[in-house]
Formats: structure tokens, sequence, C-alpha cells
């Protein structure tokens, strides 16, 4: 196992699209890191440049010791789980697991024992005798999986391994891929895993650490908790938690007392936010995960009124949909708790927990209200 | 004792006698079944009569294949096959058939390799040119096949390929039908990528992808390949007539109307048997390769 550095790494099409714009990252040895962002972030091509898949047009790939930029994906120490399982479809399930040891002309009694431990783990002897067309989906993400653990790599790739499965299943594979790599880990042979997807919660799951990207940049680096408590920007802001974090458009005032206008309405700025503002006044965006409103009679201190336009029953909680000014606000109410009972038309306050509001650049969408954290 | 019969047949109870409406359409949809396959097995027979006439003249007397347009023989006899076979040369037919194998075989093979080859470099690879390369290509296949037989010809003669299988298959081996390559490159268009890529993480080299990944997964359309281009091959009968002058090199095809030249009196049950011969190979071939056929020319609906 090693650890893999992305060093300023550039992906320029030929036709001078640039995909990813000079990125720096550092996985650790044995850290399960995700890249996670929208569709067309570039995150699978930073994947695939790892993979060397896709050619590097500047910066540097390290894996361990060595630059790996110029050599064959066969070369870098690594292995990859492809989202549509990529197994050869002509080949048992058996030689699928043992292809990469047989061009590496491994001794046949090491492949057989490193089959024979591999499916062990996976739970997939029973399959070794079938061929791909034969296998369930997760049957098959297994066999993927076990492929790339066959050959024990520097360093393990997923490119959206679970976005084919159905949503039980993913989420049993994805229990399982952590067990695996917390069971590697146990036994002293930590695996260093890049985990490519574009869903929140396989990021949030998952990950020792989640790279957020957006547009071949990375907005921020960070452990689950801290990306969730602390994120760097609106976009991290808006893109990690669900019900998706509220943007709202406010202005900032001290007059002398500090006040946040939106939707028309002023409101003093809450004794949790307060001391950590080190910032001028002006226009902000003001962030407010859903979970972080709480719903009290209109017009109290501290609170926003806001129009019911939508309440969506999930259960266990209720999403009250409420519009403050241009814009529709989302909190995220317990069933049978405060403000359960409300319904479309009714006039509501929405309280900010003041500990919990984020306060965004109207322009850059960096976060300003992180210094002095705790 | 409780028989069959004296259960209730629910089927039958169960069912409510059908409306006057429902029986005009039932006697309508059978009425109309019967015209059309009436009319097909009609325009079936006269399709397929020539070929039934063919194997039945072969076993017919030379006097009789004339005198009656039906297709069975009054008197079969094999006396055609015995004739046919003997030839009025030296050689007797299976001469000529295992002449046919020495530019068929190497023929196939080579156009299964190259065919394979160039597809995989057109459809898998970034390379300079490779639009002009790919356009010229598929050019060459709407150039008529008379246009370059001239040119084609000084330049065999040149090399002193002349009255050799040479300028017969040699093409085949650089890719030349550009048919067949384009059909391999469309099949494997439709095959994802992500096996080639998986085969070279696992440290596969660009020809041990090709050969242990690529070709198996291509094996429906090589088997198409291979199959037009025996058939194509066999019953060629330009190529050999321009380029084979001496008779002990005459493929199949030639010396089949070799018989019609060299007697004044055409023995045409000889003829005629040695052609339902001729057609063997290509039909057992055929039968042989069908459900991989099949496969290989339903191109588009390869599954993922």
């Amino acid at each position: 196992m090693a650890e893999l550095q992305l060093k300023s790494l550039e992906k320029k099409y030929g036709n001078g699209f640039k995909a990813v714009h000079g990125i720096d990252l550092e996985v650790q040895e044995g850290e399960f890191m995700v890249l996670v962002g929208p569709s067309g972030c570039a995150k699978s091509t930073t994947l695939r440049m790892i993979a060397g898949l896709e050619t590097i047009t500047g910066g540097e790939v390290r894996i361990g010791d060595n630059v790996v930029n110029d050599l064959v994906p066969g070369k870098r120490g690594i292995a990859m789980v492809f989202q549509n399982y990529a197994l050869y479809p002509h080949m048992k399930v058996r030689r699928n697991l043992s292809f990469g040891l047989k061009i590496k002309r491994q001794p046949k009694d090491r492949i057989e024992a490193a089959t024979g431990e591999v499916s062990g783990i996976l739970e997939i002897e029973e399959l070794l005798e079938r061929l791909p067309k034969q296998l369930s989906g997760g049957q098959a993400q297994r066999v993927a999986l076990g492929r790339a653990l066959i050959k024990q790599p520097e360093v393990f790739l997923f490119d959206e391994p679970l976005s084919n499965l159905d949503a039980k299943l993913r989420a049993s594979m994805r229990v399982r891929i952590t067990d695996l790599h917390k069971r590697l880990r146990d036994e002293g042979r930590p695996a260093t895993v890049v985990y490519v997807t574009h869903d929140q919660v396989e990021a949030m799951t998952m990950g020792d650490r989640i790279c957020v990207m957006k547009d071949g940049h990375i907005m921020q680096v960070a452990d689950p908790r801290t990306l969730y408590d602390r994120p760097a920007n609106a976009f991290v802001g808006g893109f990690i938690g669900m019900p998706e974090m509220n943007l709202v458009p406010a202005v900032l005032t001290r007059d002398p007392d500090l006040r946040l206008t939106a939707g028309g309405q002023s409101v003093a700025v809450p004794d949790g936010l307060a001391h950590r503002l080190g910032i001028p006044d002006g226009a902000v965006t003001m962030g407010l995960r859903p979970q972080h409103l709480t719903l009290v009679a209109p017009g109290s201190d501290g609170a926003f009124d806001a129009k019911v336009v939508n309440v969506e029953f999930m259960g266990h909680e209720i999403n009250v949909h409420a519009r403050l000014g241009d814009a529709v606000l989302v909190a995220v109410v317990p069933t049978g708790g405060m403000g359960a009972e409300v319904s479309r038309g009714d006039l509501i306050g929405l309280r900010p927990d003041g500990a919990r509001i984020h306060l965004f650049d109207a322009e850059t969408g960096k976060n300003v209200s992180l210094t002095n954290h705790h | 004792m409780v028989t069959l019969s004296d259960l209730p047949d629910q089927s039958r109870a169960d069912r409510t006698p059908p409306t006057p409406l429902e029986l005009k359409l039932r006697r309508q949809r059978r009425v109309s079944s019967a015209i059309r396959y009436v009319l097909l097995i009609v325009v079936g027979l006269i399709m397929v009569y020539p070929l039934l006439w063919l194997v039945g003249a072969a076993f017919k007397t030379n006097s009789e294949i004339f005198n009656s347009p039906w297709f069975w023989p009054a008197r079969p006899t094999l006396e055609g096959f015995r004739e046919g076979w003997e030839t009025s040369t030296p050689y007797n037919f299976g001469h000529f058939f295992l002449n046919s194998m020495w530019i068929v075989i190497p023929k196939v093979i080579g156009t299964a390799i190259s065919c394979t080859l160039v597809a995989y470099g057109f459809a898998r690879f970034e390379f300079p040119g490779k639009k002009i390369l790919f356009a010229i290509l598929i050019a060459t296949l709407l150039l008529p096949d008379v246009v370059t037989r001239i040119p084609q010809y000084l330049l065999f003669r040149e090399l002193g390929w002349l009255d050799t299988y040479l300028p017969l298959f040699v093409p085949s081996w650089v890719a030349g039908d550009a048919f067949f390559v384009f059909m391999v490159i469309q099949f494997l268009r439709a095959i994802p990528r992500e096996m080639e890529e998986a085969a070279r993480v696992d440290g596969a080299n660009t020809a041990q992808t090709l050969i242990f990944i690529v070709v198996p997964m291509l094996m429906p359309a090589i088997i198409s390949v291979c199959l037009f281009q025996f058939m194509w091959t066999m019953n060629d009968f330009l190529g050999p007539l321009i380029y084979i002058s001496s008779v002990e090199k005459y493929p199949v095809s030639i010396a089949l109307k070799l018989s019609i030249d060299a007697t004044e009196a055409f023995n045409w049950n000889a003829i005629l048997s040695m052609t339902v011969l001729a057609l063997i190979p290509s039909l057992v071939v055929f039968f042989l390769a069908q459900k991989s056929f099949i496969e290989g020319i339903s191109t588009g609906g390869v599954k993922g």
C-alpha cells in the first residue's frame, strides 16, 4: 500500500477544452478518499488519469515514491472497479479473477491460492464456474471487486461502482466495501482507496475524507463531519446534506447592532453567529440547513416570517417548504414535533440556529463565517 | 369409479359462447392468413424451383433434361456425376476442389486476421490522419470492382504473379476487403470499451488485450466475415478467370466452365452434377456456423 499524490494535475483535450484545472490532492496510505461532485465535474476523468486510461496533460501523479505519469495502467500498481463491472464476458468468474495474475505470469499454485482467498472474502466461491451473464448485478459487482482485490494493488480505484445497482443492494454493497476496507486495515494491510461517486450519501458514509469537485476544481477536501459543519464555500454547503442547504441572498448591516436582511425582513444576528464574523457589511449568501431551522409563531424574535407553499410527509419527519421573498426555504420538522401540523398557506416563523448559520461571500461563495469557530 | 370424463370440463364451462361479431372476426382472420400463406408458398416455390430442378437434373440422363421441365428424374442415374468427376482433362474434379481450397483457405484466414487488426485500429485508437484514412477505406467500398481490374492485372503481372494463386488471396492479407473491415468496426463500436480498459489495468498490453479480450468478443463478427469470404471466394469466377491460365490450377468455378468448352455436345448432366457438388462446401460451412453468423450480421443488436 502506498500514498497517492496529485500535483497540479491538468487535463486539456485536443479541442482546447480544459477538464481538470491543476488540482492538488494527497491521499494517505490506507485512506478511503471519495471524489464527489455533480456530473461533468471531471471526477471520473481525474480517476482515469490516476489509472492511466487518460493521458495527463500537466502536473504529475505519484504513487508511493514513483511518478507514474508515463507508466501504462498495468505497471502503476492500481486496480480499478468499473461502473458497469466490465467483467470479461467470455471468461468464467474464476478466469475473470485470475486474468491479471496470469498476464503477470504468476505461478499456478499462487494464482489458485489467491483466487480461493479472494472468493472466500467476497463469498463468491459458488459462482466461480459461472459466466458473467449468469450473475446478478450484486454478484457481478462482487466479482469485479474480487478482480481488483486479487492483485493486491497499491491503490484501489472505484468509478461509481454502485450506481448500476438498485437502492437496497447499493446500501448493502456500501457496507460491504467499507467493512472490507476496515478489515484490511485491521489485518495490517491497509488499502488506499480513491472512490468516485456522484451520490453524496455514498460519499458521506464511506469516505475517511471527501474531495468535493466542481468544473475541474477541488472545492474542499475534508472529513465528512467537517464538510457538513464547516463547508468552505456555498457550493459545498449546497452539495452536501439532504435536503439541500437553503441558500438565500441577504444583506448584513451594522446600525449599530448586526442585522441580517432577507426577503424584506430584518432579523438581529443571533449570538452564535455574531462573534464569528470578521467581515464588513454588505451582500452575503445566507446558508441555512433545513435541519437547523425551527418553526415558531410568526413575528417571533430572530425569526423570518414565511408562507408555507408545500408540505412533504417523509415518515419520521416533515419537509416544510415556505416562501421568504423570492426564495423558498425548506425546513425539516420531526413528525409530531413543533409545527408538524402546518399546512399549505399558513404563515409561520422560521428561526435559524445562530451557531449553525453560514454566511457566504455573495461574489466568491467563500464561507466568511468560519473564522474563530469553536 | 371416477373417470376423467366424469369431472366437469372447467375450461368449457367457463367459456361464454362467442358472439356473432367474434365469429366474424375469427373467420376473417383465418381467411386472411390462408391467403397470406398460399401466396408465400407459391412465391417461395417459384424462387426455389430452379435450385430443385438443378439438383434433380443432376440425376437425369442428358436427353431427359431437355424433355421434361419437371424436376424429378424419371430414371435417376449417377452417370452425370461419374462423367463430370472424371472431366475431359487429365485431372478429376477432386483436383479442382483442392485447387479451390488452396485459394479459399489462405484467403479466409488472412481476411479474418487482417480485418480484425485494421478494424481494431480504426475503432479503438486515435492516430494522425485517421479520419482521412477511414474515408479512403469507405471510398473503396463504393468503387466498382471492374475499374480496378486492369491496374491490378498490370500490377500483378509486374510482380510476376500471373498464373499463381497469389493475386487471388494476397490482397485479403492486407485487409483489402473494405466491406469486412467496416463490418468488424461496426461490431466493435457496439462493444463497450471498459472490458479493454479493465484488461489494461490488469496489465495486458495492446496485443494481449486484442487476443484475450477483443477477439473472443468479436467472434460472431469474425465468423460471419469468414463465412462470407468462404462463399464469395468459392463462387468467384472472374478472379480466377483473369489470373489463372493453366488448367492444372483451375479452381471449381472455372473448371465447371471447362466442361462446356471442351466438348462439342455439352454433357449438361455432368456440368449440373458438378455444380451441385460445388454448392455443398458453402452449404456445409454455412450450416455449421449458422448460429454465430446470424448473431454477426445483426451487428447493431449486440448486448452490452
